[in-house]
């Protein structure tokens, strides 16, 4: 491999995190994408506000928020500490959380777009044919809406490739553990003769979003020929 | 075995309050301008609005009460319904589309997949993705999905609407060998009353959300209200008659209605045939004499039942046994004939005129 060894390490670390953060969010994306766009009920503005609050936020405030909320006294991470042994600060699987509520907003945001264009008829056109709920929801709507859903993932994946404010102040930058690539290069620049480090993990991390976005692009394509539009 | 409607709907500015019942199995048609309240009207049978009160029934099933707190769910009131831009699902094929229907069927079972296919010529679609297929082909398969679920009552909103006129003559044919071979209830929205004409055993009158008149499609046809929504010019008698056999010419098909007889140049219909034939007003000449010596083929013997004044215009209506039909006169002809209610007269018609409007009725009318 023309990877050093810690290059390697935060290459694994970061899809590792990454891939855990998206399939994470995906299903509340899908569901909550749905009742954003489909459902009409008192405090939905400030519901769709909370999502994309990542968005406009500081992602160091995320961070912290993350740590009062879910540190090892913090009101979820305690109970999740308490009753099933799970410790997010410090580890892997809270570099994942920070990821997925960081890139939650854009997941949601392509799905919605997607979830729109799906003709409400062919819903009702469903009902007519015996399609109850949750029936017509996974043999019509959510096909339909594949596209938005591929598009969702793959964004929020290279974000949560990207994620650094959220990460470094939630779960910190331990090598092996959550020194993700932007961790990686982060500390690279701060090291004295880091530079030609840095510049090798730049260009990892420059390859990585073109690799993302192009194949983003050929699967948008293929799924769209499949749906015969 | 009855549809039952009775129902009330406010959408705006828009009221909608329509009672009316379809004796079934028969094809009940809807008809009326657009913005009438029709497509409402199947959306509440659907279940796809709520009546804001009344009674929706089937047979002996209630499908909404609003007193007793009743309302089946679309899903589950076992209502076919084939909407005006068909709706097939892009992301399966047509075989996928009818299968989406036949897996989620619950009602008694009465047609299968190959009967469907068989009847709407559905075998060379089977394959094909919705969007390569044309607007004619697209109804056939959204006709066969909706049969698929063994509906008990077929809702068709307007079916052909979206359609031009080679594709619309493609589809007709299929309509009524869908309900002359299947007993089965259809309620046939739609504003085009050619397609009433063709399809329809039963005819509601609709106008600005209430209902003008109801009945068959004979009684209907000599309804004031009909007047004003078809036109002047399209104003004409149906009238239900029998094939008793061939002219001795050869040339000519022979049919009984009412006391009288009709000699149609049709293609040749066996013996018992029943057809339903349209008399426009304005193509008939009134006699006060038994008429001789005319190129005229047909002559009907009857009463006069009343005059009414239609756009300037006389229109009587004239018994001529068992039903009636319509003449329109000038008032000029009225005055110097000495017409009255009550007169005898026989009215002629060229049986050239009857061409295109000769159609065979259900078979169940048989």
């Amino acid at each position: 491999m023309w990877l050093t060894a810690d290059e390697s390490e935060a290459l694994r670390l970061s899809l590792a995190v990454a891939t855990r953060s998206v399939l994470w969010s995906l299903a509340p994306a899908i569901g909550l994408a749905w009742l954003l766009t489909r459902r009409r009920f008192a405090g939905r503005t400030l519901l769709d506000a909370l999502v994309h609050l990542p968005l406009v936020l500081p992602p160091v405030a995320v961070g912290y928020l993350l740590l009062l909320l879910f540190g090892s006294r913090g009101m979820i991470g305690g109970w999740l500490l308490r009753n099933f042994g799970i410790e997010l600060v410090f580890t892997r699987n809270g570099a994942a959380l920070a990821t997925a509520v960081m890139s939650f907003p854009l997941m949601i945001r392509a799905m919605r777009i997607s979830l729109e264009t799906v003709d409400g008829g062919l819903e009702q056109a469903a009902r007519t044919l015996g399609a109850g709920g949750v029936d017509r929801f996974v043999s019509i709507t959510l096909p339909l809406m594949l596209p938005g859903v591929l598009a969702g993932g793959i964004t929020a994946f290279s974000a949560a490739l990207g994620e650094f404010g959220a990460v470094i102040t939630f779960v910190s930058n331990i090598p092996g553990e959550t020194r993700t690539l932007p961790l990686a290069l982060y500390t690279a620049l701060q090291s004295p003769n880091g530079e030609h480090a840095a510049a090798r993990l730049a260009a990892l991390s420059l390859l990585l979003g073109l690799g993302g976005l192009l194949l983003s692009e050929y699967l948008a394509r293929r799924v769209r020929r499949l749906l015969g539009r | 075995m009855m549809l039952t409607v009775a129902a009330r709907k406010r959408r705006g500015d828009f009221c909608l309050d329509a009672a009316f019942e379809l004796p079934t199995p028969g094809v009940l048609a809807l008809f009326g301008r657009s913005g009438c309240g029709k497509s409402t009207l199947v959306n509440l049978i659907a279940g796809l609005l709520r009546p804001d009160a009344g009674r929706i029934c089937l047979d002996d099933v209630t499908l909404f009460d609003a007193q007793r707190g009743i309302d089946v769910p679309t899903e589950r009131r076992g209502v076919g319904y084939v909407f005006q831009d068909a709706r097939l699902f892009p992301h399966l094929r047509v075989a996928g589309n009818l299968r989406y229907a036949e897996r989620r069927a619950t009602g008694a079972h009465f047609v299968g997949l190959d009967a469907v296919v068989d009847l709407l010529d559905l075998g060379a679609l089977m394959q094909r993705r919705t969007h390569d297929l044309s607007g004619g082909e697209r109804q056939r398969v959204a006709i066969g999905r909706a049969l698929l679920t063994q509906p008990r009552l077929l809702l068709l909103d307007e079916p052909l609407a979206a359609l031009d006129a080679a594709r619309r003559d493609e589809v007709l044919p299929y309509l009524e060998t869908l309900r002359d071979q299947l007993a089965l209830p259809m309620v046939y929205v739609t504003h085009r009353f050619d397609e009433v004409l063709r399809l329809a055993t039963h005819l509601v009158l609709l106008g600005a959300g209430a209902v003008l008149a109801q009945g068959s499609l004979g009684a209907i046809s000599l309804h004031p209200e009909l007047r004003s929504i078809i036109g002047p010019d399209e104003v004409g008698a149906i009238v239900d008659g029998r094939v008793i056999g061939l002219d001795p010419s050869g040339a000519l098909t022979r049919v009984r209605v009412g006391r009288g007889e009709l000699k149609l140049e049709s293609p040749e219909f066996a013996v018992g045939t029943a057809l339903r034939v349209q008399l426009l007003a304005r193509d008939i000449i009134v006699s006060t004499r038994a008429p001789q010596a005319l190129s005229v083929r047909n002559s009907l013997e009857g009463t006069i039942l009343k005059i009414d004044d239609d756009t300037g215009s006389d229109l009587l209506t004239i018994d001529i046994g068992e039903t009636a039909i319509l003449a329109r006169i000038t008032k000029v002809a009225t005055c110097e004939l000495g017409l009255t209610t009550g007169m005898p007269v026989w009215a002629l018609v060229k049986s050239v005129s009857l061409r295109g409007h000769a159609f065979m009725a259900g078979s169940r009318d048989a």
